[in-house]
C-alpha cells in the first residue's frame, strides 16, 4: 500500500477511534469501581451534541480564546500523523522525533493555559498556574525517560526505535523497565489522570486541566474534548511504540497491517486496564506532593540511564 | 560588487558620521529623529549584507589602518565568525532603528534627543568595531567605546537615583571584565614570542604556542571578562538593574546584541586562538551555562517588573548558548569534529535566535511602557483589546522564547538536545553519565521559561485591567514601532521554518573552527528535513509542521463554519459566581506561587501576610496585606562582602590623610631618605 | 536457561536491588521500610541462586536459602514485632529532605561506578558489572543511616549495608567460603537481638526513638 494511504489510514483511525478508546477507559473504570457504565460510544454522542450547540462567549474573551481550540485540535492531529501506530512506513514521521513531539504537546499546553487566563477569572488562572508547574517538573523526567529509550536504539526517531526494537533479539533491559515506569508516571501527569489530576471532578478547587477550559462551550468545547481524547490515545501509542513495538508492521501490505491493528487493539486494552487499576488504587495527590511524585519519576528515569551504562 | 570588508567599513563610518553630525540638527527635531534613525537602519542593513556575504563564501579579508598606536596600527579582519556576528548586530540594529523612530518621539520634548542619537550610533559603531578588530588594542578601544556609550544610554533618565546606581554598577562590572580581558591579551601577547607590540595582533596570538598552564590562565581570564559582560552567574547582578532602566530600544540592543559580543570573544579565544585545549575547560563552560540557565529562569519567574523579567531571561539564554559552546569544546577536546560542529552550530543558531526574539520582546515591552507608562505587570491586564497589533507580535516572541515549534527558539534548543544526546560517543565513562543530567536541566529550563511567558502574556495582555488608573487613554503604538516588531516577528518565523538553509549558510564557520561541515548531513534527506547527524538518528521538518498545522486549522474552521451556529456574548460564567471583580484574577506573583513554593529554596524568599480582622466575624477582615520579598543570594555571598572589603581597605588607606602639615612633611622627608638610600 | 539469559536476569535483579535501596531512602512509613527491606532480601536471594546456577558454585544455593530465611522472613518478622511492641507507627522525619537525599544517592551511584571501573577491566566473571551496584547499595545504606533520625532506620541502614556487602561478595568472587557466610549470618542475628534490647532502653529513657534525643546525654553544652 502506498505510504500516503497508510498515513491517511492512521489519521482516520486515530480521529475516529480516540473517542471509543476514551469510552472504553470510562467503561473499565466504572466496572472496576462497581458502577454502571455509560456505553462505549458515549463520547461520540457527547461530541456530536456539543458541535450542535451555540457558543456562549464571555464579553471580554479575545481572539486567543476563540483560536485556541482550533490550534489545539490542529496540533494534536498533526502529532497523530507522527507516531507509528500500524506501520513504520509513515512519510510524516520524519517531521518530528520524540523531543519535537513532546514540544508539540507543549504548544497545546501553552495555548490552553493562555486561554485559561484570558477571561480573567480566578479559576482559570489557578488552572494555568498549576498546569505550568506540573509541566515544568514533568519535562526533565520525560526527557530522561526518552533519552534512556533512545540509548538502546541509538536514535530519537520513533520509526527507528520501533524498527530496532521489533527486529532485535529479546533482551531483558533493566534500563527500559525503569524508563517504562518513569514514562507511565509522567504520562499520568501529562494527560491529567489520577494521581495528578482528576478528569471527572466537579469541584473547581481540585481542577487543573478542567479549570483552564471552564469557560468553553459549543463547538470550541467539542474540539478541545476530542483533542483531549486523542492526546490520551497518543500517549498510549507513544508508550507502545517505545516499549513494546512488536506487531507494528515494517511494510505496507494488508496482511501485516491487519495484524498490526489487532495487536494495537490488544495492547490498548491491556494498557487501559493497567491505567484504570492505577487510577482506582491511588487517590489524587495534594498539589505540593507532586514534586515528590515527579521527582520519583525523574529518579527512576535516571536510574534507568545509569543502569544502561553500568549493566548493559 | 564591493568587498564585504568595505561594506562593513562603510557601515561603521556612516554611524560615526551620524554621531558627529547629529548635534547640527538639534533644533529641528522632526527631521533629526527620523533621519538619524533611518540612516542607522541603512548602516545596519549594510552590516547585515557584509556579514551574509562573508559567511556564505567563507572568505577572510584583512586590512590595516593608518591610525592607532605608533608601533601598533589598527588591524581589521572579517572572517566567517565575525561575519555571523555582524549579521546578528546588523539585523537587530535594523529592527531597533526602525522601532526607535516612533519610540524616541514618545519622549516628547523633555530630553535631549541629540544625546540619545549620538550615543546610540556610537554604541552600534562600537559593537561593529569589536567584531571587526584584529588586534588587542583596537579590540579594547572598541570595547570601551561600546561600554561607555551604553553607560550613557542606561543613564539616559538620570533624574532617578536608582537609574544612576544601576548605571554605576553596570560600568563597574564592565570595567572589571575589561581588566580581565586585557590581562588575558597580555598573557597571550607575552607568550606569542613576537617582538615589541606585534604580539598584540591576533595573528601573533593565533600562532602562539603556550604551555597548558598559561593557556588555561589566558582562557579563564578572558572567560571571566567576557562572562562579566554576558551576565553569566555569578557575575549577572548588573543585568537586571541596568537593562530595565534603559530606554526600551536600547534594552533591546543591549540584551539582544551586546551580550553576544562576549560570546564572540569566547568563541575567538577558544576556537581561534587556543585551538587545542583539555576537556575540562568545556566542562567549566557547560557547568556555568547550566547554572545560569536554571537560576536565570527561576529569578525571572519571581519578577513582576516586565523589563527586569526579560533581563533575567537574557541570563538564562546566555546560559543556553554557553551550554552549546561547552559541549562543543568537550567534543572538540575528544577529537569528535562532527559533534563539535553540531554543538557549535546549535550555540550560534541560538545566538541569532535570541537576538531576534529578545529584541522583539523588549520592543513589545517598550510599546507597553509607552502606552501605559507602567513597568509593573501587576497593574496591567486586558491589553490585547487596546493594543491589537502589539499583542500578537509579543505573542510570537513569547512562543519563540518558550522553544515551541514551528518558531526559531525550538530549532536551536532541539539542536542543543541532539548534541547532548550524542554524548554516549564520548570515551570518558564519567562524562557519559553526567552530561545527560545536564540535558534534563535544559529541559527543566525550557519548561520553566514556557511557564514564565504564559505568566507574562497572560497577566499583561489577557484578563481584565488590574490597575488603579483608568485604562481609557491606552492606545496602540505608532507604525514605526509596529514595523520594527513585525520585522522581528517575521524573522522569528522564517528562522524557525527554514533551518536547513540557515545551517547551510552557517556551515563555513564550523568548517573553519572545528574542522567539520554539518550541512551535508543536515540537509541530506532533502531541504525540507533537518537531519543533523543522520535521518535515522533524528529529523525535524519545520515547513511541514507549519504547513500541516495551518492546513488542519483552516480545514477545521471551514468545515465548522459551513453551518455555523451563533455566538452570543454574555457576562463571565465562572461557575455561576456573580460578583466578580478584576481584583479576583490571578496576579503575576500568584501565578508563579506553586513554582516559588517548590523551587524557591534557592532564593531568600520572605512572605508576609497581615490581616486586620473585623470585629464581628474573623472571616471578614477589614484589610489584608501581602508582602513578598525575594533577594538574590549572590548579593550577600559575593558582592556585599567585596563591597565591605573595599570600604575597609579604603578606610585603612584613608588613615594616611591626617590633616596635619607636619605629617605630610614627614611623608616627603621619609620618601627623600628612602630614595637617597636606594639610589646612593 | 542459557548463560547470557542468566547474566541478563542477574542484571535485572541488580537493578531491582538498587531500586529498593533508593526506595528505602524515599520511604516515610516504618512498616513500608520493613517491607522494602524484605523485597531487597528476596531479590538478593534470587540473584544468588541465579549466579549459583550459572557459575556452577553449588554452595551459593545454600547461601541463597539462608538469605531467604534470614532476610526475607526472620529479620523482618523481628522488626515487625519490635515496631508493634514499641507502638511506633509514625512517619519518620529526615535530617535532610527527600529530594536532596535522592540527588546525593544518584551522586553516590555515579561515584561507585567510577570507583569500580578498574575492576571491570580486570575481572572476567559474568558478574563484574554488578559490583558497582553492590558498592552503591553499601553507600546508600550508609546515607540512610546518616540522614534519618529514627533508631529503626539506623538498623535498617546497617542491614542494607550488609546486603550490599553480600552482593559485592557474590559479584566479585562468586561468594565467600561457607564458614564465613554462616558466621556472618549468626552475627547479624545477634546484632538484631542486641538492637532490640537497645530500642527498649532508649524508648524507656526518652519516650521516643528519635536519635536526636540522645543529644541530651551531652555533659557540656
Amino acid at each position: 500500500m502506498h505510504p500516503f494511504v497508510i498515513e491517511l489510514l492512521q489519521f482516520t483511525l486515530l480521529l475516529g477511534l480516540a473517542p471509543a478508546f476514551a469510552g472504553w477507559v470510562k467503561v473499565l473504570k466504572c466496572r472496576v469501581q462497581g458502577r454502571t457504565a455509560p456505553g462505549i460510544l458515549q463520547p461520540y454522542r457527547d461530541i456530536r451534541r456539543l458541535f450542535g450547540k451555540d457558543i456562549v462567549l464571555a464579553e471580554n474573551a479575545s481572539w486567543i480564546f476563540r483560536f485556541t481550540p482550533y490550534l489545539v485540535f490542529g496540533v494534536t492531529t498533526v502529532a497523530a500523523g507522527i507516531i507509528p501506530l500500524l506501520s513504520v512506513d509513515l512519510p510524516l514521521s520524519a517531521t518530528a522525533d520524540v523531543i519535537a513531539l513532546v514540544m508539540l504537546f507543549g504548544i497545546v499546553r501553552f495555548f490552553t493555559a493562555l486561554a485559561g487566563m484570558d477571561i480573567g477569572t480566578a479559576f482559570g488562572g489557578m488552572g494555568s498556574s498549576r498546569e505550568m508547574m506540573i509541566a515544568s517538573l514533568a519535562e526533565p523526567a520525560m526527557l530522561m525517560a526518552v533519552f534512556t529509550v533512545s540509548l538502546a536504539s541509538n536514535s530519537t526517531s520513533l520509526t527507528q526505535m520501533v524498527s530496532v526494537m521489533a527486529h532485535s533479539a529479546f533482551v531483558i533491559r533493566p534500563s527500559l523497565a525503569f524508563a517504562l515506569a518513569a514514562f507511565i508516571m509522567v504520562a499520568l501527569a501529562e494527560t491529567g489522570r489520577i494521581p495528578v489530576d482528576n478528569p471527572a471532578t466537579h469541584l473547581e478547587l481540585t481542577m487543573i486541566h478542567e479549570a483552564m477550559i471552564l469557560e468553553y462551550s459549543g463547538r470550541h468545547l467539542a474540539l478541545i474534548e476530542w483533542a483531549g481524547m486523542m492526546k490520551l490515545t497518543l500517549f498510549f501509542a507513544l508508550g507502545i511504540a517505545a516499549f513494546s513495538p512488536w506487531g507494528i508492521s515494517s511494510g505496507g501490505d494488508i496482511g501485516s497491517l491487519a495484524l498490526a491493528f489487532g495487536s494495537l487493539v490488544v495492547k490498548l486494552t491491556i494498557g487501559a486496564l493497567i491505567m484504570v487499576l492505577i487510577e482506582t488504587g491511588m487517590a489524587k495527590m495534594r498539589l505540593f506532593r507532586l514534586p515528590e511524585y515527579l521527582g520519583g519519576a525523574f529518579l527512576l528515569a535516571t536510574l534507568g540511564m545509569i543502569a544502561f551504562f553500568i549493566l548493559e | 560588487m564591493p568587498a564585504s570588508l568595505d561594506i562593513a567599513g562603510f557601515a561603521v563610518l556612516l554611524l560615526l558620521a551620524l554621531a558627529a553630525l547629529a548635534p547640527l540638527l538639534r533644533r529641528q527635531r522632526t527631521i533629526q529623529i527620523p533621519l538619524a534613525f533611518s540612516l542607522s537602519a541603512v548602516a545596519s542593513l549594510a552590516a547585515v549584507v557584509a556579514g551574509i556575504m562573508t559567511v556564505a563564501d567563507g572568505s577572510v579579508t584583512a586590512a590595516t589602518m593608518s591610525i592607532g598606536l605608533p608601533g601598533l596600527p589598527f588591524h581589521l579582519r572579517l572572517d566567517p565568525l565575525a561575519g555571523f556576528f555582524l549579521v546578528v548586530i546588523g539585523l537587530m540594529g535594523l529592527f531597533a532603528s526602525i522601532y526607535s523612530v516612533g519610540y524616541v518621539k514618545g519622549y516628547g520634548g523633555q530630553r535631549s534627543m541629540t544625546q540619545m542619537i549620538c550615543f546610540y550610533t556610537l554604541f552600534l559603531a562600537g559593537m561593529l568595531l569589536v567584531i571587526l578588530a584584529d588586534d588587542a588594542y583596537f579590540f579594547l578601544v572598541a570595547w570601551e567605546l561600546m561600554a561607555a556609550a551604553s553607560y550613557f544610554l542606561v543613564m539616559y533618565e538620570d533624574e532617578k537615583g536608582e537609574n544612576r546606581r544601576a548605571a554605576f554598577l553596570y560600568l563597574l562590572i564592565a570595567h572589571v571584565g575589561a581588566l580581565a580581558i586585557l590581562l588575558a591579551f597580555g598573557v597571550m601577547a607575552g607568550q606569542s614570542g613576537a617582538p615589541g607590540f606585534d604580539g598584540y595582533t591576533f595573528d601573533a596570538m593565533r600562532g602562539a604556542r603556550m604551555s597548558s598552564g598559561w593557556a588555561a590562565a589566558a582562557f579563564f581570564l578572558a572567560f571571566f571578562g567576557f562572562a562579566a559582560k554576558a551576565g553569566v552567574i555569578p557575575l549577572h547582578v548588573w543585568l537586571p538593574e541596568a537593562h530595565p532602566v534603559a530606554p526600551s530600544n536600547i534594552s533591546a540592543l543591549m540584551s539582544g546584541v551586546m551580550l553576544k559580543t562576549s560570546i564572540y570573544g569566547i568563541c575567538r579565544f577558544a576556537f581561534d586562538f587556543i585551538k587545542v585545549f583539555p576537556w575540562w575547560w568545556g566542562g567549566v563552560v557547560l557547568a556555568l551555562g547550566l547554572i545560569s540557565a536554571v537560576m536565570g529562569v527561576l529569578y525571572a519567574l519571581m519578577q513582576h517588573d516586565l523589563k527586569r523579567l526579560l533581563a533575567y531571561h537574557s541570563v538564562e539564554n546566555i546560559g543556553i548558548i554557553l551550554i552549546g559552546l561547552g559541549l562543543s569544546m568537550i567534543f572538540a577536546a575528544f577529537q569528535l569534529p562532527t559533534l563539535a560542529a553540531l554543538a557549535l552550530v546549535a550555540a550560534l543558531y541560538h545566538t541569532l535566535n535570541h537576538a531576534v526574539f529578545k529584541g522583539l520582546l523588549f520592543m513589545g515591552a517598550g510599546a507597553v511602557l509607552h502606552a501605559t507608562h507602567e513597568r509593573n505587570m501587576e497593574e496591567m491586564g486586558g491589553l490585547i483589546h487596546r493594543m491589537p497589533w502589539t499583542a500578537p507580535l509579543f505573542l510570537v516572541g513569547c512562543v519563540s522564547i518558550s522553544a515551541l515549534p514551528p518558531f526559531n527558539g525550538f530549532v536551536s534548543e532541539w539542536l542543543t538536545f541532539q548534541a547532548f544526546l550524542l554524548s554516549p560517543a564520548l570515551p570518558h565513562p564519567l562524562l557519559k553519565l553526567l552530561i545527560p543530567l545536564g540535558a534534563a536541566l535544559l529541559a527543566l529550563t525550557g519548561a520553566l521559561a514556557a511557564a514564565c511567558f504564559v505568566k507574562v502574556f497572560g497577566v499583561v495582555f489577557l484578563g481584565q485591567w488590574r490597575g488603579h488608573q483608568k485604562p481609557e487613554h491606552i492606545h496602540e503604538v505608532g507604525p514605526s514601532m509596529r514595523g520594527g516588531m513585525l520585522l522581528a516577528a517575521i524573522s522569528c518565523l522564517l528562522l524557525g521554518v527554514f533551518p536547513t538553509w540557515v545551517i547551510g549558510w552557517l556551515d563555513t564557520i564550523p568548517e573553519q573552527l572545528c574542522g567539520a561541515k554539518l550541512a551535508e548531513s543536515a540537509g541530506k534527506f532533502g531541504w525540507l528535513w533537518l537531519t543533523p547527524v543522520a535521518h535515522e538518528r533524528a529529523s525535524y521538518s519545520g515547513p511541514v509542521l507549519f504547513v500541516g498545522i495551518l492546513a488542519v486549522v483552516t480545514v477545521t474552521w471551514l468545515l465548522l463554519h459551513v453551518r455555523a451556529t451563533s455566538v452570543s456574548r454574555v457576562p463571565i460564567w465562572d461557575c455561576g459566581f456573580v460578583k466578580l471583580t478584576p481584583r479576583m484574577q490571578y496576579t503575576a506573583s500568584a501565578f508563579s506561587m506553586p513554582i516559588r513554593r517548590v523551587l524557591g529554596f534557592l532564593f531568600a524568599v520572605r512572605e508576609q501576610v497581615e490581616i486586620v480582622p473585623h470585629t464581628n466575624h474573623p472571616a471578614n477582615p477589614v484589610s489584608l496585606q501581602y508582602r513578598l520579598r525575594i533577594r538574590d543570594r549572590f548579593w550577600n555571598w559575593l558582592y556585599a562582602p567585596q563591597g565591605d572589603a573595599a570600604y575597609w581597605i579604603a578606610r585603612q588607606v584613608g588613615k594616611l590623610q591626617q590633616g596635619r602639615i607636619q605629617i605630610y612633611l614627614l611623608y616627603s622627608f621619609v620618601t627623600l631618605i628612602v630614595l637617597l638610600v636606594f639610589l646612593g | 536457561m542459557t548463560h547470557t539469559f542468566a547474566a541478563q536476569l542477574n542484571s535485572l535483579l541488580a537493578a531491582l536491588i538498587l531500586l529498593s535501596a533508593f526506595a528505602l531512602l524515599a520511604q516515610r512509613k516504618i512498616l513500608g521500610l520493613v517491607h522494602i527491606f524484605a523485597w531487597q532480601g528476596f531479590f538478593l536471594a534470587l540473584s544468588t541462586a541465579v549466579i549459583g546456577y550459572a557459575s556452577g558454585e553449588h554452595h551459593l544455593y545454600i547461601s541463597s536459602l539462608l538469605t531467604l530465611g534470614m532476610k526475607v522472613f526472620l529479620l523482618p518478622y523481628i522488626l515487625y514485632k519490635l515496631v508493634y511492641k514499641l507502638k511506633i507507627h509514625r512517619d519518620i522525619e529526615a535530617v535532610v529532605n527527600i529530594p536532596t537525599t535522592m540527588l546525593l544517592g544518584i551522586m553516590l551511584v555515579v561515584f561507585s561506578y567510577h570507583l569500580t571501573a578498574p575492576i571491570r577491566e580486570l575481572s572476567n566473571l559474568m558478574t563484574r558489572s554488578t559490583l558497582a551496584v553492590a558498592l552503591a547499595t553499601v553507600m546508600l545504606g550508609m546515607l540512610m543511616m546518616v540522614t534519618r533520625r529514627h533508631a529503626v532506620t539506623q538498623i535498617l541502614g546497617f542491614l542494607a549495608m550488609e546486603n550490599g556487602l553480600f552482593f559485592a561478595a557474590t559479584s566479585a568472587t562468586y561468594g565467600m567460603p561457607m564458614v564465613v557466610e554462616l558466621g556472618v549470618a549468626l552475627d547479624l542475628l545477634i546484632a538484631a537481638f542486641i538492637f532490640g534490647i537497645f530500642f527498649f532502653h532508649i524508648n524507656t529513657t526518652f519516650e521516643s526513638l528519635d536519635v536526636e534525643q540522645m543529644a541530651k546525654l551531652k555533659e557540656t553544652d
